[in-house]
């Protein structure tokens, strides 16, 4: 019993976001720490503390290591873990699917499309450095949802799992193909575009993690405000809108949001699997399902997941690095199966 | 309080409801019965903003669809026909979500009236010692309670309810509909139920609409539009005497 009120015990109190950015911020510090070459520790909190503080670097290699390819890289990956994994996680109330996912969809295999498509026909905004590629993968991000759901609504109103899944894997095979034949005409860039696709934020910059920062903060307010509609929403459709929600207007925000986060995401590292499946399931076995909790508990519990999986892929086979997509999809699939098991076995 | 005039549905070229018109009034609980296909449901979905419909749904005066869904909500509350649940929420947190209408925005949820309102309904509803309890372990007739809890947390002026007895046993029957007409009770408020249980429907409604493949058979006072004639005619059998053959399982001779 949660007290003696039970209207005012749903929310995530101060208490759980210090626990969870405590966790977040030592799994950082770690990451930074980590890799083909090894800071200590001590050495690499007192670098970020003094580049936090505008105070003067130590002497010698470590710190420039940390600042110049180390931090902005870590920053970028935790910002992607966010980013997906609060988009997976709205999108698994929104469709009461606990397997719905930009992955699972098809909707990353679509903005990759639109960035790949961006990319080999050099589309830019003058002035605007990758916005081109950027703004193409959210768009074509939010029409994938929009085909792929109206697919669905028409084929089964009840939006049940197979239907989702089945639609998914076939946009996304159709999706692929379009990619590889965009490929061919790509020439002297197949090769990048071919590593990105696999998913990767090697080499990625400062100006990557403002951009990223500033979509996460922006999607995530947006989304953690209709907490309480996404709960109604988890719980059904019908009843979401017998209880007086707005379904329409919060389902077309919730899809703009989640096709804006897997954009951004998938235009600066490619298309990495699953994060956006993981992470919720992960997280919902601690926090429960109410997305008040699960929400601000998805945005640090994603940054550690991708953190970790970045880590695994940059040292497991040191000096050579896995893309990090590699290593959610190996998890992904595996946790898929867990919950695909669980579902089955429930009815 | 609700005034339908000449509701049609179609899927395609399927007409599933075929210009209805009925009304509900204060202290009115109106029954909808008729066989399966009738439109029963059909017509409590398009109230509900469940279904495209032609024709039209006044409340309380003003077209349905002129209302903001939150604004129609705290009137009309609906008790659909079957749940199905895919997260582990609480009792208590799908209880909760009646109070949406009354309280939106980012801060809201938290006003003493929401609190009551809780907490009354689920006493009424007897779901206080399941209040932690995940809805998937619930049984089907106290998933059925729990949201009839938020449907009374809600608070709403009319009552849709979709055969609102279905998962539950002989004693949740009775004291669910004992609990709806003590509700009604309270001048302002009415119903709407589709049933599918005659006894049921003649016992409990006020008035009550026929139907038979979308159409109207006849409407008005429950008892007269329930008669023995109009039941055997939608139903095609003698509803009458299959209603005294199982009363005589009962009467010992």
């Amino acid at each position: 019993m949660m007290g003696n009120s039970i209207v005012r015990s749903e929310t995530f109190r101060a208490a759980d976001y210090g626990l969870f950015a405590a966790l977040t911020l030592g799994i950082f510090v770690v990451c930074v720490a980590v890799g083909s070459v090894n800071v200590p520790l001590g050495h690499t909190a007192g670098a970020l503390w003094n580049a936090v503080a505008g105070q003067p670097q130590a002497e010698g290699t470590a710190a420039s290591i940390i600042l110049t390819s180390r931090l902005p890289r870590v920053i970028c990956v935790a910002l992607v873990g966010a980013s997906l994994s609060i988009g997976g996680g709205a999108m698994q109330g929104l469709l009461k699917n606990p397997l719905a996912d930009g992955t699972t969809l098809g909707v990353s295999n679509g903005a990759a499309l639109g960035a790949v498509f961006a990319m080999t026909f050099g589309i830019a905004i003058p002035g605007v450095p990758f916005a081109g590629t950027m703004v193409m993968a959210i768009l074509f991000a939010f029409l994938s949802l929009i085909i792929i759901l109206s697919l669905a609504y028409r084929l089964d109103y009840s939006l049940s799992t197979n239907t989702i899944i089945l639609l998914g894997v076939i946009y996304s095979m159709f999706v692929a193909s379009i990619v590889s034949l965009l490929t061919t005409f790509a020439g002297d860039k197949v090769r990048s575009i071919t590593f990105w696709l696999m998913g990767s934020l090697a080499g990625t910059s400062y100006a990557d993690a403002a951009v990223l920062a500033v979509t996460a903060l922006v999607c995530g307010i947006i989304l953690l405000k209709c907490a309480r509609e996404l709960n109604a929403f988890a719980i059904g459709e019908d009843n979401a809108r017998h209880v007086g929600v707005d379904v329409r207007r919060v389902r077309l925000v919730v899809l703009i949001t989640v096709s804006a986060l897997i954009g951004v995401c998938v235009s600066v590292g490619g298309t990495i699997g699953f994060v956006g499946l993981v992470t919720p399931h992960m997280v919902r076995m601690v926090v429960g399902p109410n997305h008040k909790r699960l929400l601000p508990g998805v945005m640090f519990g994603g940054a550690c997941f991708l953190m970790l999986a970045d880590l695994i892929a940059r040292t497991i086979l040191s000096p050579r690095e896995l893309p990090i997509g590699v290593v959610t999809s190996l998890i992904g699939a595996v946790v898929f199966l867990a919950i695909f098991f669980r579902m089955r076995k429930g009815r | 309080m609700l005034e339908v005039r000449n509701l049609s549905v179609r899927y395609g070229d399927l007409v599933i409801v075929d210009e209805v018109s009925f009304g509900v009034g204060s202290g009115q609980w109106l029954m909808i019965v008729g066989p399966n296909g009738a439109g029963k449901s059909t017509i409590i979905n398009a109230i509900s903003g469940g279904a495209p419909y032609s024709g039209s749904i006044d409340c309380m005066g003003r077209d349905i669809k002129s209302y903001r869904p939150h604004d129609i909500a705290k009137i009309i509350g609906v008790l659909s026909q079957r749940y199905q649940i895919s997260y582990p929420f609480t009792v208590g947190e799908i209880v909760r979500l009646g109070r949406y209408a009354h309280s939106k925005g980012v801060f809201a949820g938290g006003s003493d009236e929401d609190e009551t309102a809780v907490e009354r309904a689920i006493d009424l509803t007897g779901m206080r010692p399941f209040l932690n309890q995940s809805a998937l372990t619930l049984s089907g007739g106290e998933l059925q309670r729990t949201f009839l809890a938020q449907l009374f947390a809600q608070e709403p002026k009319i009552l849709i309810l979709d055969e609102p007895t279905n998962h539950l046993d002989l004693v949740y029957q009775k004291q669910v509909f004992a609990l709806i007409s003590e509700w009604l009770k309270t001048p302002g408020r009415a119903v709407i139920s589709v049933v599918h249980d005659l006894s049921l429907a003649r016992a409990y409604g006020t008035d009550a609409l026929l139907l038979h493949e979308g159409k109207v058979v006849s409407q008005g006072a429950a008892r007269e539009t329930l008669s023995p004639e109009n039941l055997n005619s939608v139903y095609d059998m003698d509803v009458f005497e299959w209603m005294r053959t199982m009363l005589e399982q009962w009467v010992e001779n």
